[in-house]
């Protein structure tokens, strides 16, 4: 029989709606590195909070050492000597290193809080496992790097011995990912267990001994490391069903539209950027994809070029003009149309009618307002063609309250006001996010139609099917870089997905020659 | 005629109205029963002298509303772009100080030199609305704190500025000097009372507001950012101009408050209203911050409250009669704005109750796929229902329509 210290058998979760975990199995050997790996919204994430007793499974059991345990919430968890660190970092800013470390287990004495001993338990740790930390540095002060060192040494404290690690990568650099794999080889050797979440492939295959695979809440398997390949994890990963194919006519791409030269965009979370030196066209009458993993830059890269955000270097060209420094209004008027990721927080003033929102991007236009005061009836009229046009349904036409309709028709009348709007360039980010399978073939249709027009489409998403589907070239962006530039007609997704990891990546410049 | 009551209980003012109307009721009960305690005997004169005292005094009903309904609407205006004008205290005190010195010190010819005074009122009202708005769009410095901050400051310099004037300060009385009578705006000609054209003026500029608001694309963008800011700045709006624009409007309305107040006649021939720098910011400014909520924004709504409160408190004040401390008011009142905030959740609740009222007599005679399609409607969360339901039957989404009107107030 096998040494398993944790086991989870079973596991069942589900949310409304949603089965987040779907009969998951789950065996931790004593002392190796187990990788979990999937998509966004695979859910690993729930599995490993079912674990941590932040959710409860409906069904399955969880056994340590072979006995069953119940997990009802994180105290328990820790009890049992599991530690988890989060991918956002759940950290005081403005305490000390030490006093984060405490927090929760603080040796007191008649009430006052006793440091000494806890400083020297740190120190010893610190020493131990070559986490060098400063216990009395403020968390704030530190980098991103460090704190994750605070992270860890919190688990140790506890001395717990099955340590969780929810994406660690993420936020580091490049050395700092390295120094990690070397610290969670040191754990395993001194006996800990870890379960490391993640969708990359290159750390897996350095690190992990064996890897689970879920996908769409199932657990598709667990291999060893030894005896796989990055090429059948990624088609692990992926998944195996391909979905309907979009129609589209061929078409020769016209001149370019766009054209972002060496830009790079500062990160909101850490300090150094998130887009490194990107460069690329997009050309009228095609639909480029920038694809990547969620939390690539992609998110700062859309932020930088619609104006919502800042760029740190490089420029942006639209119809040949120079639009790095302009404001969003400018943008807009030389032929921007930007669909937006979170069509509540950018796309929609929910409190608006949907005629008020179908004139956000033009209520200033001379046919809309006259000396200052909007002219409802032309407002009117517009609405009412558009949502002719588009098929916008709602309960009262043009005067439904926004937040009453439904999420696709809200999608719709953005894709509307976008569309109809006079524009050269789309960029469309995560445009089928949260939408049903009618509606994302609409809006499929409608990003297609615009190419045929004659419009430039730079399509921004995480879904490999529509990335595949939707997109007549493919650019990869992997820690905000583009790593590959693929042909959606001879490329696989295995292919994809290994550039989307990062297990594979094309020095740009040759690849454009080829392409 | 079914159909009209629906019409018209379907309107957003109509559930505004009910709220604000809720909120008073149970004000004024909780006042009555903090006038049970603090003397038995005299509650039931007492609460009748603060209903209806009012009625024998509305000239200066009107009189002490135009200044709360300016610094209402300086509250509200801001409030609709998502800012806390906290600072209409100090734009009143500093639209006052404008308004006495260019009184005092400017000689015009005297048909034009109260209009003057008015003016200077506005801008000075404006500088300090200015201010904070400038700091809140260029630093993002939160405009409650600066607000906050320069109420104090205005406060302390207008006193300054007036006690060391010997032209505005009689130091002796410990007030400014009487106004001379060509500064003062014409009376109403209400007798004993010190109400004025300027009342008029107000509920113009309160007309003027609500038509900014509903039809310019200005009151457009304005909307847009207090309900959504992110979506405006989507949409390209300029927002650092809008929220100085908007503080400095905010700004200038509590300054002509502060110009009405003090520019008014007195009853008295030969004398006028007088200031005393005795270091108190003006509680015209907090009182127009009840006024704005208790009118839920709306310019509209504001010239109702403002003079629902002045009548109130005129009322309070004449409980004194019965031996009432005239701060029993000042309870009542903060009570009524504590309702009015409670009001509107409880609205949500009626409307649920009447709902589901509904729902039972639908059981009955409407088929079945209705009603399973309802009972859902019901156990979600108001916002996912929203959004999930496409297009609900028609009762149902008159009955949503009211509830959506009250998320908005919240």
């Amino acid at each position: 029989m096998e040494d398993y210290i944790i086991e989870m058998l079973n596991i069942t979760k589900e949310f409304p709606g949603v089965v987040a975990n779907d009969n998951v199995t789950l065996r931790l050997r004593r002392g190796e590195i187990h990788a979990l790996l999937g998509e966004n919204g695979a859910g690993k994430s729930t599995l490993m909070s079912v674990l941590f007793g932040l959710y409860q499974a409906e069904k399955g059991e969880i056994r340590k050492n072979g006995q069953p345990v119940q997990i009802n919430n994180p105290n328990d968890a820790t009890a049992l000597g599991i530690g988890m660190v989060h991918q956002h970092f759940k950290l005081v800013e403005i305490f000390t290193v030490l006093e984060n470390i405490i927090l929760g287990v603080e040796p007191t004495q008649r009430g006052f809080l006793q440091t000494r001993e806890a400083h020297k338990k740190l120190l010893e740790l610190s020493e131990k496992y070559g986490l060098r930390v400063n216990p009395d540095a403020i968390i704030e002060k530190i980098s991103v790097g460090m704190q994750q060192r605070v992270e860890i040494l919190k688990m140790l404290f506890r001395d717990s011995e099955i340590l969780i690690f929810d994406e660690p990568t993420a936020v580091l650099t490049p050395q700092e990912i390295d120094e990690l794999m070397n610290i969670m080889r040191n754990f395993a050797k001194e006996g800990k267990s870890i379960l490391f979440i993640t969708h990359k492939l290159n750390e897996i295959m350095s690190v992990a001994d064996r890897c689970t695979v879920l996908w769409k809440g199932k657990c598709i398997g667990t291999v060893d490391i030894k005896d796989t390949t990055k090429e059948e994890l990624s088609r692990m990963m992926v998944g195996r069903d391909v979905t309907f194919k979009v129609e589209k006519k061929e078409k020769e791409p016209g001149e370019v539209v766009l054209s972002v030269k060496n830009m790079s965009a500062p990160s909101a979370h850490h300090k150094n950027n998130a887009v490194n030196n990107v460069s690329f066209d997009v050309r009228a009458g095609e639909i480029v994809c920038l694809a990547g993993i969620d939390g690539n830059g992609q998110n700062e890269f859309v932020e930088a070029l619609t104006g919502l955000g800042k760029t740190s270097a490089g420029t942006i060209e639209l119809c040949g003009k120079n639009i790095t420094k302009l404001n969003i209004r400018k943008r807009s008027k030389i032929g921007m149309s930007h669909i937006p990721e979170d069509r509540h927080r950018y796309g929609l003033v929910l409190d608006y009618t949907l005629e008020e929102n179908l004139v956000l991007q033009r209520y200033w236009e001379p046919e809309l307002q006259n000396k200052g005061f909007i002219r409802k009836n032309k407002v009117r009229e517009y609405a009412e063609r558009l949502i002719d046009q588009y098929d916008v349904r709602s309960g009262r036409g043009p005067v439904t309250l926004m937040r009453s309709m439904s999420g696709g028709n809200q999608q719709k009348a953005i894709i509307a006001r976008e569309l109809d709007k006079e524009h050269k360039l789309i960029v469309a980010v995560q445009p089928t996010r949260g939408l049903d399978v009618g509606a994302i073939e609409y809006v499929h249709k409608q990003l297609v139609a615009s190419r045929d027009a004659g419009n430039a489409v730079l399509l921004v998403s995480l879904e490999l099917d529509e990335v595949m589907n939707v997109s007549d070239r493919i650019l990869v962006m992997y820690e905000g870089e583009i790593v590959g530039e693929l042909n959606p007609e001879t490329t696989t997704v295995e292919e994809l997905g290994l550039y989307m990891s990062g297990a594979k990546r094309d020095d740009l410049k040759e690849n454009k020659n080829a392409v | 005629m079914q159909f009209d009551i629906k019409k018209i209980t379907n309107s957003k003012g109509f559930s505004a109205f009910t709220s604000a109307f809720l909120a008073i009721i149970l004000g004024l009960i909780f006042g009555f029963i903090v006038m049970l305690f603090a003397s038995p005997a005299d509650s039931l004169p007492g609460f009748q002298t603060l209903l209806f005292g009012g009625l024998s005094r509305l000239g200066d009903v009107i009189y002490y509303a135009t200044p709360i309904l300016m610094t209402g609407l300086a509250v509200g205006f801001a409030f609709k772009m998502g800012l806390f004008n906290i600072g209409a205290s100090g734009q009143y005190t500093m639209g006052m100080f404008f308004a006495l010195y260019v009184g005092f010190m400017w000689k015009l010819p005297s048909s034009i030199h109260w209009i003057a005074c008015i003016l200077a009122g506005l801008l000075g009202g404006m500088i300090w609305g200015f201010i904070p708005g400038f700091f809140k769009a260029l630093f993002n410095v939160n405009e409650v704190i600066t607000s906050i901050m320069f109420n104090y400051i205005g406060m302390y310099l207008v006193d300054m500025l007036i006690s060391n004037n010997a032209k505005m300060y009689i130091s002796t009385m410990a007030r400014t000097a009487y106004l001379p009578q060509s500064v003062q705006i014409p009376s109403l000609g209400i007798r004993n009372s010190s109400a004025n054209i300027s009342f008029i003026f107000a509920i113009l500029i309160a007309i003027l507001l609500y038509t900014i608001l509903q039809k310019t694309t200005f009151g457009y963008e304005l909307k847009a950012t207090g309900y959504n800011k992110d979506a405006a700045l989507y949409a390209g709006m300029n927002s650092k101009r809008n929220i100085i624009l908007t503080m400095i409007i905010g700004g200038g309305l509590a300054g002509l408050g502060g110009a009405f107040y003090i520019l008014a006649p007195s009853t008295i021939t030969g004398s006028s209203m007088t200031y005393e720098p005795i270091n108190v910011i003006a509680a015209a400014g907090f009182t127009g911050i009840a006024v704005a909520l208790l009118g839920n924004s709306n310019p509209i709504g504001i010239i109702f409250s403002a003079l629902f409160i002045s009548y109130i408190q005129r009322g309070g004040t004449l409980t004194s009669l019965h031996g009432y401390k005239p701060e029993i008011i000042d309870v009542v009142i903060a009570v009524i704005i504590y309702f009015s905030a409670f009001a509107i959740i409880m609205n949500t609740a009626f409307v649920r109750l009447l709902k589901r009222r509904k729902e039972k007599k639908n059981a009955d005679s409407t088929d079945e796929e209705d009603n399973v399609d309802e009972s859902r409607l019901i156990k979600d969360q108001a916002l996912d229902r929203e959004q999930t339901e496409e297009q609900p039957p028609d009762d149902v989404l008159t009955v949503d329509s009211t509830s959506e009107n009250i998320k908005e107030e919240a």
